[in-house]
């Protein structure tokens, strides 16, 4: 399939996947303010935003199997889009199950959070795709702000509204120094498409401030959406404060999807700047990478602990950043899988064992639950192994580092100050994922503690996919490796789109 | 010469749209704060023009300091906020004087500018009856999704503005 991104109507068609998730919750807004606003309309909804997201996941599917290309134009029309688009949906399918059982237990009837959920997606998909810095914004925007809305939905709680305003605000602020380095970057290169950019500043030498100012900017802007950490701020509150469903989302499809619009920018807008930006960039991924995890260490709350775990995350997924080329590219789209499947999975545990007004979600009260919920302890237990990166007990999250670590050593100019920060600050955070671990099987279950409830069969089911697929993947991870391998930007492999007639010819 | 008169205003235009952006948030009372956004859009609509985008500074009256402006006002007064009294901060007789003097000044401006012809910075650009065009050519055909996306974040905007402010389901 070949798309001339000129025409609007095959525009539309390389849009595929996003029209049907934006216009499928356009119609479940209709659908959620129909009639009265009860759980059960709540509960339809859900299912059907699930509905939605997987229809949308075919559609990627679907364009990626018939290997899509498209002219160079406003959006990227290659495989690592299609890859970033399927960890996002999939991260969306399974905030919207986790939602369906909290907003249950809870008594939280907000049919809008699935369509929020679903506009948040599908501003997600357009980052994936965006190759124009006017898109990456306006996907940033679309994205950001539902997920304000998201984080303050529980409007009983007063920590909510405070992580949404936090939110709000510091996430505001972000965006001022995004636009205003899209606008300096215009005003040094004279566009806003990246391919265009890429070309204007290779080969010069980097006097012209407007530039240098612009790339600071872009760097400040995006650091601030994937919570690196003098820009981490607002991380803690707002996965503390916001429901647990939609931290785990924010964590997870929310960084993906930003991490996926920086890389692109990286790769194919600045790598004839590189002597710009990779000291800053060394730099902060090395203070992110320790940073993240000497935090994470104090912390008592488990949804505290998780987002200064994704702080530390983002260092690890900054390496590739700084490395940016196709190996760095592909550790990132195997790292990325690795880490939403944990995260959201240790999310999903969080929520099978917090009662309702989220307590219950400090450390020591998981203590022996290996002794009343072998499974849920198993299970958690292989989600902290894979965040730490542990061999196969951690089934796919060894692999991820490891990718990440041959990546750094493997680029053109090696980082291996980057892979020896990396392996000290994993060894760093074994000391809270294993503390979790060993309070889970070696603590005494306290006398007076909870009662565990029984677990609800979606988030049941997030937790023991989530955990079955780390580990299989772990066992056997050639096949996904290679699918990573081959999902690199389009301007990497080499061959410029072309129509079909002369790919054909030259065959 | 022309390049001159050209400078001074590119100074004269931008150094009160900075200075009124500062005492946009700077001020105490809501009204006075958004009467001087309402100066910092003129003041930018003017920098349009000199730029040749005469649509583009109509528009940016229009729709700036003029739509929203006026809407924002409309909370401010429902809200209750600011005092009437408290609308002008020019109090003192230094004030007055000060913007006697400015308004001397603009109208020297004027006669003089009346004299001059702006020199064109986009040479190109010289169809008047044409100003339309650059801005939505590219509106509607190199940047479509850009300009469609920005509709579906307002629809998220406004679906936010709803969820949060409707009455909780268990009204406290």
């Amino acid at each position: 399939m070949y798309f001339d991104l000129s025409i609007p109507s095959q525009l539309a068609g390389a849009l595929l996947p996003d029209l049907v998730l934006a216009i499928g919750a356009m119609l479940l807004l209709l659908y959620s303010v129909w009639g009265p606003a009860t759980l059960a309309r709540a509960r339809v909804t859900g299912i059907l935003a699930i509905v939605v997201c997987a229809a949308s996941f075919a559609a990627v599917v679907w364009v990626w199997r018939h290997d899509a290309t498209a002219s160079n134009g406003i959006i990227a029309v290659d495989a690592f889009r299609w890859a970033t688009d399927c960890i996002v949906l999939a991260a969306t399918i399974i905030a919207s199950t986790l939602m369906i059982d909290y907003s249950e237990r809870e008594q939280l009837v907000s049919a809008e959070s699935y369509v929020l959920l679903l506009l948040a997606a599908s501003g997600m998909l357009l980052l994936a795709a965006a190759r124009d810095l006017m898109v990456v914004f306006l996907g940033v925007e679309l994205m950001s702000i539902a997920s304000y809305i998201l984080a303050g939905l529980d409007r009983r709680s007063a920590r909510g509204a405070e992580a949404s305003l936090k939110y709000f605000l510091l996430g505001a602020f972000s965006a001022c120094f995004l636009l205003y380095g899209v606008a300096l970057v215009y005003g040094a290169t004279g566009s806003t498409d990246i391919a265009v950019i890429g070309t204007a500043v290779t080969g010069k030498t980097f006097d012209n401030p407007m530039l240098l100012a612009g790339i600071a900017m872009l760097i400040i802007g995006f650091s601030f959406k994937v919570a690196a950490v003098p820009f981490h701020m607002w991380t803690p509150d707002v996965y503390e404060g916001a429901s647990t469903p939609v931290s785990a989302f924010m964590a997870t499809a929310v960084k993906a999807a930003a991490f996926a619009a920086f890389l692109r920018v990286w790769i194919e807008a600045f790598p004839g700047a590189t002597a710009a930006w990779v000291h800053p960039l060394q730099w902060l991924a090395v203070v992110t990478m320790v940073g993240g995890n000497v935090i994470a260490l104090m912390q008592k709350n488990i949804k505290r602990m998780l987002a200064y775990s994704s702080i530390a995350h983002a260092g690890y997924l900054l390496v590739t950043v700084v490395v940016a080329n196709q190996l760095g590219a592909a550790a990132f789209l195997f790292y990325l899988v690795a880490y939403t499947l944990a995260t959201t999975g240790a999310f999903a545990v969080v929520i099978a064992l917090s009662e309702p007004g989220e307590r219950n979600e400090s450390i020591p009260d998981y203590a022996g639950l290996w002794t009343v919920q072998p499974w849920l302890a198993a299970a958690m237990a292989v989600f902290m192994f894979a965040l730490l990166g542990f061999p196969i007990a951690g089934g796919m999250g060894f692999f991820a580092k490891w990718y990440v670590i041959e990546a750094a050593l493997h680029a053109p100019q090696p980082q291996t100050v980057l892979a020896v920060v990396l392996v000290l600050a994993s060894v760093i955070s074994a000391g809270y994922y294993l503390g979790v671990v060993l309070t889970m099987f070696m603590k005494p279950r306290p006398a007076d503690a909870a009662a565990v409830r029984p677990v609800p069969t979606g988030t049941f089911l997030v937790i023991s996919l989530s955990a079955f697929v780390l580990l299989l993947f772990g066992v056997l991870p050639n096949g996904f490796v290679k699918l990573a391998h081959d999902s690199v930007p389009i301007s990497m492999v080499g061959t410029p789109a072309g129509p079909p007639v002369t790919a054909a010819a030259e065959r | 010469m022309n390049t001159l008169v050209y400078t001074f205003h590119f100074y004269l235009f931008g150094l009160i749209a900075i200075a009124s952006a500062l005492a946009f948030v700077t001020r105490k009372s809501a009204v006075a704060a958004a009467l001087w956004l309402v100066n910092t859009m003129f003041c930018l609509s003017a920098l349009f023009v000199m730029l040749d985008a005469q649509f583009v500074a109509a528009v940016q009256v229009l729709v700036y300091a003029g739509a929203i402006m006026v809407v924002f006002l409309f909370v401010v007064m429902l809200l209750n906020l600011g005092e009437a009294s408290e609308v002008t901060d020019i109090r003192s007789l230094g004030g007055k004087l000060t913007a006697g003097f400015v308004g001397l000044l603009m109208l020297a401006e004027l006669f003089s500018l009346s004299r001059l012809k702006f020199p064109r910075l986009m040479g190109a650009m010289t169809d008047h009856a044409n100003v339309v065009n650059p801005v939505s050519a590219p509106l509607f055909h190199e940047f479509l999704l850009p300009f469609e996306v920005t509709s579906v974040v307002l629809l998220v905007a406004v679906i936010g503005a709803v969820v949060l402010a409707k009455r909780g389901p268990k009204a406290q």
